[in-house]
């Protein structure tokens, strides 16, 4: 799980409020309000880079937390967004197909 | 309180419009007897506009975009404009009749991640539909786009507008969207010309048609607690807002022109002049809109509906004052609840027997509009 590579779905719709994501899919309407740390997170899941170094290059230099704590969590709370579609994960790295669709940007 | 009530305060605590409704045409290809609209381009937003006002809208912090118009699909960029919209992260909920939908539009509005499509239905027979929107075949299009949309998994909700010519339709356009697996809604509201021409209003339903459609519980459910009388006015209802346009939410035509709402005509900047949140931060006309408050209307801050009454700020702005009531909303809360409201008995308005004498809004002078 910490190898895995994790990507944006392009079938979701985001927008940065306050510092929090919140995010709605288009397949079951639901709404997501992302919090601080899960937010860096989404942001990061460019399909390019391994959870293990969101969590440990980005998560654990911003916010501080201890890198045990961060990697339990972020598997938590990638695995829910996935079961709804709003993250995929692979084993191999995976590229978004549009460049140009970078929540941040 | 759910997530998205949760995100509306939190959009109008930070002052940012998280819903706008952008219409990219007035052109249609339908001619609908009760449209609000003049279909004539007198010059549209061109691609570059649109692209250039939509990336000023996502750094807006908006969210909910609705495309439509007139009919969006006329425009033939309409599908780049979508495109660029989702690429921008906006959910988007497109308004279409959808007679120009077909299997390969169905399915790029579905890859496209479109959250949803409303298409308005207004019967299910053919003669009455088609009768409505001066377009033969039209029912049988929008039907099969609806069947290519939901064929793509896409959400589809059908709205049926009522009118005197329809609303024994409605039971049978629900069943329709059934079948289709489409959402319903239903709505009585007839709104005048957003050129102050009121002619639509005479397509309203009756006084006593209100009535049974709010004592219907397949559409109110519990008929009692829908229908019962407006709990006491507090401080809460005192300082509340009438509802969410200009505070979280704005309408923008395919001139870029912003107004607080696309059923309340007052012109707040144009786009083509100045940035969107240039407009949305200091136009005097939204600071004025936002500036109301339940406790400063003149008449319905004495009424006992003040708390529950749909009062649209937008159509008392169409009867003359954005601060005074609107008669339709006056009506449906008599309706609903049998008891008169402030607006009403300053209107000297008594209802009859047969409860006729209500429908006073098709007598009412029109009041000239500010130009759009």
């Amino acid at each position: 799980m910490r190898n895995s590579y994790i990507a944006r779905s392009q079938k979701v719709a985001w927008r940065l409020l306050d510092g929090e994501m919140i995010i709605m899919s288009a397949l079951d309407s639901m709404l997501f309000n992302l919090n601080p740390v899960a937010t860096r997170i989404w942001q990061a899941a460019d399909g390019r880079t391994p959870l293990s170094e969101i969590v440990r290059g980005l998560i654990c230099e911003e916010f501080d937390v201890d890198p045990d704590v961060a990697h339990r969590d972020a598997e938590e709370f990638v695995n829910e967004l996935a079961s709804h579609g709003i993250l995929t994960m692979s084993d191999r790295p995976v590229g978004l197909s549009d460049d140009s669709n970078k929540p941040w940007a | 309180m759910g997530l998205i009530e949760q995100l509306n305060r939190k959009a109008l605590r930070l002052g940012v419009p998280l819903s706008v409704h952008l219409d990219v045409t007035y052109r249609c290809n339908e001619r609908c007897e009760h449209c609000y609209l003049e279909h004539d381009d007198l010059g549209e937003m061109a691609d570059a506009e649109i692209r250039s006002l939509l990336r000023q809208l996502e750094q807006a912090g908006v969210f909910f975009l609705t495309i439509s118009g007139g009919e969006p699909l006329v425009r033939r960029d309409c599908f780049e404009i979508l495109e660029f919209a989702r690429s921008l992260g906006f959910n988007i909920k497109l308004k279409t009749n959808a007679i120009l939908i077909k299997e390969q539009e169905a399915r790029k509005l579905r890859s496209l991640g479109i959250e949803q499509v409303q298409i308005s239905v207004y019967s299910d027979r053919p003669e009455v539909h088609d009768a409505i929107t001066k377009v033969p075949g039209s029912l049988l299009r929008t039907v099969a786009a609806i069947r290519f949309l939901r064929g793509q998994g896409l959400k589809v909700t059908i709205a049926n507008v009522l009118m005197k010519s329809n609303f024994h339709d409605s039971a049978g356009v629900r069943a329709l969207a059934a079948g289709l697996g489409a959402q319903f809604t239903l709505d009585p509201t007839i709104t005048p010309m957003l050129n102050g021409d009121r002619s639509p209003l005479r397509l309203r339903i009756a006084t006593r048609e209100v009535r049974s459609l709010f004592r219907d519980p397949n559409l109110v459910g519990d008929v009692d607690a829908f229908c019962a009388p407006p709990p006491p006015v507090d401080n809460e209802i005192d300082e509340g807002f009438p509802c969410s346009a200009g505070h979280t939410a704005c309408y923008i035509s395919p001139y870029g022109d912003v107004y607080p709402c696309v059923q309340f005509p007052l012109p707040c900047g144009n786009v083509r002049k100045e940035t969107f949140l240039n407009i949305w931060k200091n136009s005097s006309q939204l600071s004025e809109v936002r500036s109301i408050r339940g406790k400063d209307l003149p008449t319905c801050s004495s009424c006992a509906h003040l708390g529950t009454c749909t009062r649209c700020p937008g159509l008392a702005f169409m009867e003359g004052n954005m601060r005074g009531p609107s008669s339709a909303d006056c009506e449906k809360s008599f309706q609903r609840t049998g008891i008169l409201t402030a607006g009403m008995v300053a209107r000297g308005v008594v209802p009859s027997a047969d409860a006729h004498g209500l429908v006073q809004i098709d007598r009412f002078p029109p009041h000239p509009l500010r130009p759009a």
